[in-house]
């Protein structure tokens, strides 16, 4: 108990204290003052960094961009950023320190479902606008949050026709083993089945599972015309590359609701592996709009090296500050009343991705939606299809009649 | 028929993965008595090295099987150097230090690399049997996984180095004594245990993604076959990935990934409680 | 002998007063979100003295001390949700968790396993816990009119209600008082457990296992019991980190809180109760600092904190703070 503490060991530990009280020093992100504050909660580490990075690059390109126009009201905006690390305690608690500390007029954030609903709640309870700008399995009813990100039956009913009507009617659809992926499998078989095809299989993964030998043995025996891929993360990657390797990839077409959603499996894939995936999502870099083009000329500008990937997620992030500015300036005031009416009232906004409105029903966006082919990391747009309504949200929410709710529905299609 | 054989194929391509990303943690813990929670971060350092090389011009064979261990083995040395020593005969303290490394690690590539490096197709074609057609890549693992074994198996039993290394293992004093630095021992079987690491790592690169978090989603299996398998380093690796390795891929067949995972750990808990030294503590008791 | 003992409760009361001087002084002193920061780490403290007190004081060392955590949480969400009060589920919560880990040492003690496999029967079990819950996706998977929601969890936990208040949710500063006043009163059943017969055989049993059992007590069965009422403990921290978080998801289970809850331990000190809590308030502000930062990669900075930790303070921080001091000290009065 009493060992020696020699001189060194004491020079040891001080140094070792001196370099553990330094680091609370470092001022907060966010001082409160004259600006308005912006929170952003994106992962910046961890497992799903490589999402939360651009999404967050991309809202302070943004920041930027309306104070270089004068700011709002006057004031300038400020970024509040704080790095969750992929944690949900942490997600609590700098959503509660956004609202009550920091006392941002807006959050932008959340990517995970489950980041999702940890924060939502707070959010809803302390009275902070949220904007969520990720695709998911939609439900979502909340007069609070405006989620921009595509759902289901956004996607998965446009590209279930399209693609049978390219390679036939037999379906063999592999999912993630979580909310998201049992969901969308479940609108992928009734969408087949209402194109008058058949799912042979549907196969779940638990995240973590790298290796898919045994069902591509299995999909190999079914002999479906397509597989429908609703994989989800970096575990996942795995299964296109044996894929490839088992020679599966000139004989039956892939397509995907879930692959390169936030740019990550596009950069980290062989062309030879990726090429020929058929995807269905509200935005593709390659959209040929002067909007788009502008757009994407501008982010170029703003991080000529470590540019972002752009997606979705990064770009309805934008889309996300835009729609809000816009919404300050018509309302000429900070109040999340206010502001929320505004959005309500039904406006369109000329975005990068395309027309987008926001659902007065829902708080989902209405939105443009794209069907593309991937050929040697460029995306191919074959199909655009105008102003797509969240109709599976709108199954179970509806803001006007309960406009206190604060729940996410699990929309069921049994 | 040509079911049975593809999953026969499978089951063994199941029970190679587990000695590929096993081999070199067994190798530190069996000989070290240290836990290596940085392994599946050697893993990935080896993909990483595979999949940078590559892209420079390498060639793919020159970086799996030359470059990814070398690496990474010298990587080894030096964190054994500055992190490990320190730490013998403090196992959970050692733990601790590679817990930290390996978030180290991740946050390092991530920053130094960037997180969507492009990785490296798979080598060779495939092969039908009947309707089937299979990754010829799946049958060269299999032999890696065999030539793994083999080659620790013939250093420890029958060259010099072996025998020190086996010697240090029972009995570092006695070694000592006999003129031989154990240190340097120690620091050997370190860096050739993060060797394989690289080598499994480079091995496994181009049929997963390649990016700075897949340690996490080895480690854990790989942790549970050399506990499962105890301190001998050939028979202990061996048999716990045969037994778990087969029957978890055998459930996942029969019913999908979920429950053939739970049946890994479950058959793993099972054995552990049957025999609590693992199963080279009871059965292969004499063996290396 | 006499003196070493008052010495202990001594620094124990000296402990206690100032947790009571927090439980009071706090909610008047500080904001609301700072009184709400201040709950995740009391919580946290209670999950910690769950695995100081098994592995300081029994010598059991587990590396799934999650699960008993996840348990606690996910007992008493689904029988929050179901029963629609907060009383009788918390008592669940403790109760699944104490349970579960009776069997589990019985599984264990029983059979004879000793420290690493240990350790690592218990990292299995809390890794099947979570591959299974985190299968529970489907509509399947419900519990009453609980939903478990496999990965995505279950949300709208309800706020947790005094005993004697059963209608009336508790306020963010009501929380705080009475999390603390639960860990105050762990913390010092905790010791006097510590300092009673069973207590000192439990310690002779961690210095020496064989000796103890030669001397007749039954080794196995003190274990059994050390292990429960860690057990119970992890479950009480998890039914209160699920109603302050009003949500839990399988992550609960996850490697990464059994290695925390483990770092915390080591970080603080092995073989104190004090020292644990100091580790999970300075080690979780850092990490709450960090993500307040973006200059580099946070994983980088925790993992080098880590590292050195270990090679510089092997024995924790509070007890190299107080041999630091004691030494002082008594050069001091020499």
């Amino acid at each position: 108990m009493t060992r020696d503490i020699t001189r060194r060991s004491m020079l040891k530990t001080t140094a070792a204290i001196g370099a553990a009280s330094a680091l609370p020093m470092i001022p907060f992100a966010a001082e409160a003052g004259d600006d308005i504050i912006v929170g952003g909660l994106h992962d910046l580490s961890g497992f799903i960094d490589f999402a939360g990075i651009p999404m967050n690059q991309i809202m302070l390109m943004a920041i930027e961009e309306i104070n270089a126009a004068g700011g709002l009201l006057g004031k300038k905006l400020k970024g509040a950023v704080y790095d969750p690390q992929t944690k949900m305690p942490l997600y609590s608690q700098f959503a509660t320190q956004l609202a009550l500390k920091d006392k941002a007029s807006v959050v932008m954030g959340g990517i995970t479902s489950a980041s999702r609903e940890t924060i939502r709640p707070i959010l809803h309870r302390y009275k902070t606008l949220y904007f969520y700008n990720t695709l998911y399995e939609g439900g979502v009813c909340d007069r609070n949050e405006i989620s921009l990100g595509t759902t289901p039956a956004q996607t998965v009913e446009k590209l279930v026709p399209y693609s049978m009507g390219l390679w036939g009617k037999k379906v063999y659809t592999i999912a993630a083993d979580y909310n998201y992926g049992q969901i969308t499998a479940a609108w992928v078989k009734r969408y087949v089945e209402q194109n008058g095809g058949e799912v042979v299989s549907t196969d779940f993964f638990p995240l973590d599972v790298t290796n898919f030998g045994p069902t591509i043995s299995k999909i190999q025996s079914a002999k479906p015309d397509m597989v429908m891929s609703v994989l989800v993360g970096t575990g996942h990657l795995g299964f296109y590359n044996q894929w490839a390797a088992a020679g599966m990839k000139n004989e039956i077409p892939i397509a995907s609701t879930t692959f390169g959603a936030a740019g990550a499996e596009l950069e980290i894939l062989k062309p030879e592996v990726a090429n020929g995936i058929l995807t269905c999502y509200g935005y593709y870099p390659s959209i040929d709009s002067p909007a788009n083009k502008e757009w994407v000329a501008k982010v170029n500008k703003r991080y000529p090296d470590k540019t972002p990937l752009l997606s979705e997620l990064s770009a309805f992030t934008w889309e996300g500050m835009m729609i809000w500015a816009d919404a300050v300036r018509s309302a000429g005031s900070l109040d999340r009343m206010k502001l929320i009416e505004v959005m309500e009232s039904g406006k369109t906004y000329d975005m990068p991705s395309g027309q987008c409105a926001i659902d007065p029903l829902t708080h989902h966006a209405i939105r443009d939606v794209y069907i593309a082919d991937l050929q040697d990391k460029t995306y191919i747009i074959k199909k655009k299809f105008s102003q797509v309504q969240p109709a599976d949200t709108q199954l179970v929410c509806n803001l006007k009649e309960t406009p206190n709710a604060n729940k996410h529905y699990e929309i069921s299609l049994e | 028929m040509d079911y049975s054989l593809v999953v026969a194929i499978e089951l063994l391509r199941e029970v190679a993965g587990l000695i590929l990303i096993a081999t070199g943690l067994a190798v530190i813990f069996g000989m070290m008595r240290v836990i290596n929670i940085a392994h599946g971060e050697f893993m990935m350092l080896g993909g990483y090295t595979v999949v940078l090389t590559t892209k420079w011009g390498v060639n793919i064979w020159v970086a799996i099987l030359i470059l990814a261990p070398l690496v990474v083995g010298v990587f080894g040395i030096l964190v054994e150097r500055l992190i490990i020593r320190h730490l013998y005969g403090r196992i959970i303290d050692s733990l601790l230090a590679t817990w930290g490394l390996s978030l180290f690690l991740i946050g390092f590539v991530t920053v130094a690399f960037g997180n969507t490096v492009e990785g490296v197709s798979t080598p060779f074609s495939s092969f039908s049997v009947g309707r089937y057609s299979i990754a010829i890549y799946t049958l060269f693992l299999i032999f890696a996984a065999i030539a793994f074994i083999t080659s620790v198996y013939l250093t420890l039993r029958y060259t010099k180095s072996g025998l020190i290394a086996r010697a240090t293992m029972q009995n570092p004093d006695m070694v000592e004594s006999l003129g031989i630095n154990s240190k340097l021992v120690y620091m050997a079987t370190f860096g050739i245990g993060a060797a394989f690491a690289g080598l499994a790592g480079g091995l496994l690169a181009p049929i997963s993604g390649v990016v700075p978090g897949m340690g996490a989603l080895l480690i854990g299996k790989a942790f549970i076959t050399v506990v499962t398998g105890g301190a001998a380093v050939v028979a202990g690796t061996l048999s716990a990935s045969a037994i778990l390795g087969s029957v978890s891929q055998a459930v996942t067949f029969a019913t999908g990934p979920v429950f053939g995972d739970a049946t890994l750990l479950f058959v793993a808990l099972i054995l552990l409680r049957l025999l609590p030294q693992g199963i080279t503590g009871r059965i292969f008791t004499r063996s290396v | 002998m006499l003196r070493a003992i008052s010495k202990d409760w001594l620094g124990a009361g000296f402990v206690t007063v100032i947790g009571l001087a927090i439980l009071f002084f706090v909610p008047v002193l500080f904001d609301l979100f700072e009184v709400l920061q201040m709950t995740k780490y009391v919580v946290l403290a209670l999950f910690v003295l769950s695995l100081a007190y098994i592995w300081g004081f029994g010598g059991i060392l587990s590396f799934g001390q999650a699960g008993f955590f996840g348990l606690g949480g996910y007992a008493f969400a689904v029988s929050s949700i179901n029963m629609g009060q907060t009383t009788v589920p918390f008592l669940i919560a403790i109760a699944v968790a104490a349970l579960f880990a009776a069997a589990l040492g019985y599984f264990m003690f029983y059979g004879r396993l000793s420290d690493v496999y240990l350790g690592v029967v218990t990292l299995v079990v809390t890794l099947i816990l979570w591959k299974l819950i985190n299968h529970t996706a489907g509509p399947e998977y419900v519990i009453g009119t609980a939903r478990l929601g496999g990965f995505n969890g279950i949300p709208s936990i309800p706020i947790m209600t005094l005993p004697w208040q059963p209608d009336q949710e508790m306020e963010p500063s009501h929380m705080f008082q009475y999390f603390m006043a639960i860990l105050i009163g762990v913390y010092v059943l905790l010791h006097i457990l510590i300092k009673s017969k069973f207590g000192r055989i439990a310690i002779s049993i961690r210095e020496n296992e064989v000796r103890t059992g030669l001397l007749g007590y039954d080794v196995r069965l003190y274990k059994l019991a050390i292990f429960t009422i860690g057990g119970a403990i992890g479950g009480a921290a998890g039914a209160m980190w699920a109603t302050y978080q009003t949500f839990v998801d399988p992550n609960i289970f996850s490697l990464e809180w059994s290695a925390l809850c483990l770092i915390w331990v080591m970080a603080g000190g092995v073989g104190t109760l004090f020292g644990p809590m100091v580790g999970v308030l300075a080690l979780e502000y850092l990490s709450f600092q960090l993500g307040q930062t973006d200059f580099i990669n946070n994983l980088i900075i925790m993992g080098v904190i880590l590292i050195f930790l270990v090679l510089l303070l092997p024995k924790g921080l509070f007890p190299t703070f107080r041999d630091f001091v004691t030494k002082h000290w008594n050069r001091r009065h020499e």
